[in-house]
């Protein structure tokens, strides 16, 4: 069961989504053999809340509709309990731990390129394939590396980072040499209905973006939700908090503290129960410790590697040295003269050398703000005398 | 492809094909009509009536042609219901039921009546004695012939015997037993019975109710007096001939191509049995039709042996998935207390007029390698 000389065996992973969509249709339009597959994560009892969001019912009957206009085969798989456990229950514990943490690269981890590629087998399929922009590119020498795609604003390598290194020789992303604006043309040539479908905002679960919401409205969270502290550096109560599950790192908006300058959050202890305030230049900090890293390469770089560091999914990035610490974590210093804003637990540090992607891992803290640490100090000092 | 799924659909015979493409070129008249154009088409019409009740031991003007299995189905409960709306507003059906059984009691629901289910055994039997049980003002009662996803027979006579001693009136779906065991609705004791052309090499979209003559029967659409008043609507001219062709056809060799599809469907299982001897087959204790399989593989869930059997080249269905793709217990499974587990797993495999033995041999090398396919990817969802 292999497919004509020349052609690969492909699943495509298919969200309903016009990337994936458009992924899927260029493989098969260059004679490749595709099945496309959509996996089906929630419980569809009733209609979801938001025709926008991905992975509902009708996002699986516009997948199904592009397999029958490119004629290739479609199938639903049940991942239900694979989302549950991997991606919807850390995101829970999460934010119930004061971290404020990234679904969609757990997605990307356990159900597309984990669960999707044991399941190639059932297909006999050569490759994955899948709508992201990145590109995967074969370096001299043989070695497999993930690659920023052609359009910067779509780049989704940052998504990408957690993808088990494995995966990536078996994986194609048809679209990292494309624009959306391109994606959207070749849909339209190829008479895909999703062409002009609107891009799914936000959490494909938690359409609304009220995540606070979600977790205590409709999974009935109560851990975070204990009204407690706000408190500054030093300790001082400086009012009350809702729950640490309302709160981000950085977060100004919604904290209903009158003030002549803005206060800021700088950290959230849940066990403490108490969320930390201060002000905007207390947010800078002069690098993270992140959790375990997953590498994207042969074998991880060297202490003292220079790389780009992002932060979060639409941060730039800044200049950052490496250094390997403990239990497979790594330590980034910025440069000094460009430490960066709001380092926020649960978030992924992704590292760059170029456009590779090197590999990424959850920030599991930010090192501590000098001048806050400074004043704290002095505060604590006055708080005696 | 090899095509093991012929109880959701089965190839349309040639000859009805053939029949059907003549019958859509010449018979162009509405056979309503007085002329001698539409009097022609009547009597196409009318032959293909009489070629359906012989098929099934009717008489003619019993025979009600309707578009498919879930209209005859509605017409004969909700119209057996509404007529007897008097004397009770009470119905039953048997618990394996197809979805347009339970289509059609949630119709009645929806107009205030109520309903019992009548339970099977772990065989997937439908239980006699639950009959003694209905509550007064039971109207009527719905049993299949034979089970679409396992192919169990179903106690038909006995259900009915029962029923029809407590003045309750008795509904067949027979659309997954036609063609291919026979259809006697007398020996059945049923007031109406439904069957399916494109279950047995007709054409989709053509079907016949069998009412007794003494069946009450309300009709659902009105406002024309074709098929005796009791189905409103210009014929399918068409497919009314390929289904009235098809019963000829399917009837003509019933015997024949029973034990020919039953020998396949032995070797089928005992070659799945040699090769996996973990495997279950569901009902396979009690009298089955000859073409239909129904299996799980301990280990292996049905998407995932789908997906592994549609890459390979070999069509089934599972028994276990909805439209959405959950994988969740069929109700059928779920009746005959099969485990959780097991259930999730099912694989319907059904034989049909032009399997092969060499298919059949094909086919059981593909489902292995899609059960070790299946079992490599894991149960969990």
């Amino acid at each position: 069961m292999s497919a004509a000389p020349g052609k690969l065996r492909v699943l495509a992973a298919m969200s309903g989504g016009v990337d994936s969509a458009v992924a899927a249709a260029l493989l098969a339009e260059q004679g490749h053999e595709v099945t496309g597959v959509t996996l089906r994560l929630a419980c569809y009892g009733k209609q979801p809340d938001n025709p926008r969001a991905c992975c509902t019912l009708d996002a699986m009957d516009d997948a199904r509709r592009t397999a029958m206009t490119m004629g290739f085969a479609h199938h639903v798989i049940d991942a239900e309990d694979v989302f549950r456990h991997r991606v919807l229950q850390p995101f829970v514990d999460g934010y119930a731990g004061g971290r404020t943490p990234y679904p969609c690269a757990l997605c990307n981890q356990h159900l597309k390129f984990g669960d999707l590629v044991t399941r190639m087998e059932l297909t006999g399929a050569d490759v994955l394939c899948t709508g992201h922009y990145a590109h995967v590119r074969v370096l001299e020498g043989g070695e497999v590396g993930l690659f920023r795609g052609r359009d910067a604003d779509k780049d989704q390598t940052y998504a990408l980072a957690l993808v088990p290194y494995a995966a990536l020789s078996r994986t194609r992303l048809p679209l990292g040499s494309l624009t959306k604006t391109e994606v959207r043309e070749h849909a339209h040539r190829l008479g895909l209905k999703v062409w002009d479908k609107v891009e799914s905002q936000d959490l494909c679960f938690v359409p609304d973006g009220d995540y606070a919401g979600y977790i205590t409205g409709k999974l009935g969270e109560t851990r975070g939700t204990a009204p407690g502290d706000f408190v500054d550096a030093a300790g001082h109560v400086l009012g009350a908090h809702r729950g640490v599950i309302h709160y981000t790192v950085g977060q100004r908006k919604g904290l209903g503290l009158a003030s002549s300058e803005p206060w800021y959050v700088l950290a959230i202890d849940a066990a403490a129960n108490t969320v930390t305030l201060g002000r905007r230049a207390e947010l800078e900090s002069p690098g993270l410790v992140t959790d375990a890293m997953n590498w994207l390469t042969a074998t991880p770089p060297a202490d003292g590697t220079r790389v780009l560091a992002r932060i979060r999914y639409n941060h730039a990035g800044a200049m950052a040295t490496l250094r390997h610490a403990a239990n497979g974590a790594v330590e980034a210093l910025f440069d000094e003269a460009t430490p960066q804003m709001a380092v926020t637990p649960g978030q992924l540090a992704v590292f760059y050398d170029g456009d590779r992607c090197l590999g990424g891992a959850s920030i599991a803290r930010a090192l501590p703000n000098a001048a806050a640490v400074a004043r704290a100090s002095a505060q604590g000092q006055e708080a005696r005398t | 492809m090899i095509y093991l799924d012929h109880n959701a659909s089965t190839p349309v015979r040639p000859e009805v094909a053939d029949a059907m493409n003549a019958a859509l070129r010449e018979l162009s008249a509405n056979p309503s009509s007085a002329h001698r154009e539409g009097q022609r088409v009547r009597a196409e019409v009318e032959r293909a009536r009489a070629r359906v009740a012989a098929f099934a031991g009717a008489r003619e003007d019993e025979v009600v042609f309707v578009s498919g299995g879930t209209e005859g189905d509605h017409l004969a409960i909700v119209g057996c219901a509404l007529a007897r709306r008097a004397e009770g507003q009470h119905v039953a059906f048997a618990a394996l039921e197809h979805h347009a059984v339970h289509g059609a009691a949630h119709l009645l629901h929806e107009l205030g009546w109520t309903h019992s289910e009548l339970p099977c055994d772990g065989d997937g039997r439908t239980i006699p004695d639950a009959v003694d049980a209905l509550p007064a003002g039971t109207t009527v009662l719905s049993v299949m012939l034979a089970n679409n996803e396992t192919g169990v027979l179903q106690p038909v006579a006995e259900l009915a015997r029962r029923a029809r001693a407590r003045g309750i009136r008795v509904h067949c779906d027979a659309v997954q037993g036609a063609g291919k065991v026979r259809v006697n609705v007398a020996e059945l004791g049923a007031d109406y019975v439904v069957l399916s052309g494109h279950k047995f090499g007709g054409p989709k979209g053509a079907a016949a109710l069998i009412a007794r003559r003494d069946a009450p029967l309300s009709p659902l659409s009105r406002g024309s007096a074709h098929e005796r008043g009791r189905r409103g609507g210009t014929e399918n001219v068409a497919g009314i001939v390929g289904l009235g062709l098809a019963c000829e056809l399917a009837g003509a060799e019933l015997d024949a191509q029973a034990e020919r599809i039953g020998a396949l469907r032995a070797a089928f299982e005992a070659g799945l049995r040699s090769a996996h001897p973990d495997c279950v087959i569901h009902g396979e204790r009690a009298e089955r039709l000859p073409n239909t399989t129904n299996v799980s593989f301990p280990g292996a869930r049905a998407d995932h042996l789908l997906l592994a059997l549609d890459a390979r080249g070999l069509a089934a269905s599972a028994g276990a998935a909805c439209a959405s793709g959950a994988v969740e217990p069929s109700p059928v499974l779920a009746a005959m207390n099969v485990p959780r587990e097991l259930a999730i797993g099912a694989l319907r495999f059904s034989l049909g007029a032009a399997t092969t033995a060499a298919e059949i041999e094909a086919a059981l090398a593909i489902v292995t390698a899609a059960v070790a396919a299946a079992r490599g990817a894991g149960v969990r969802a």
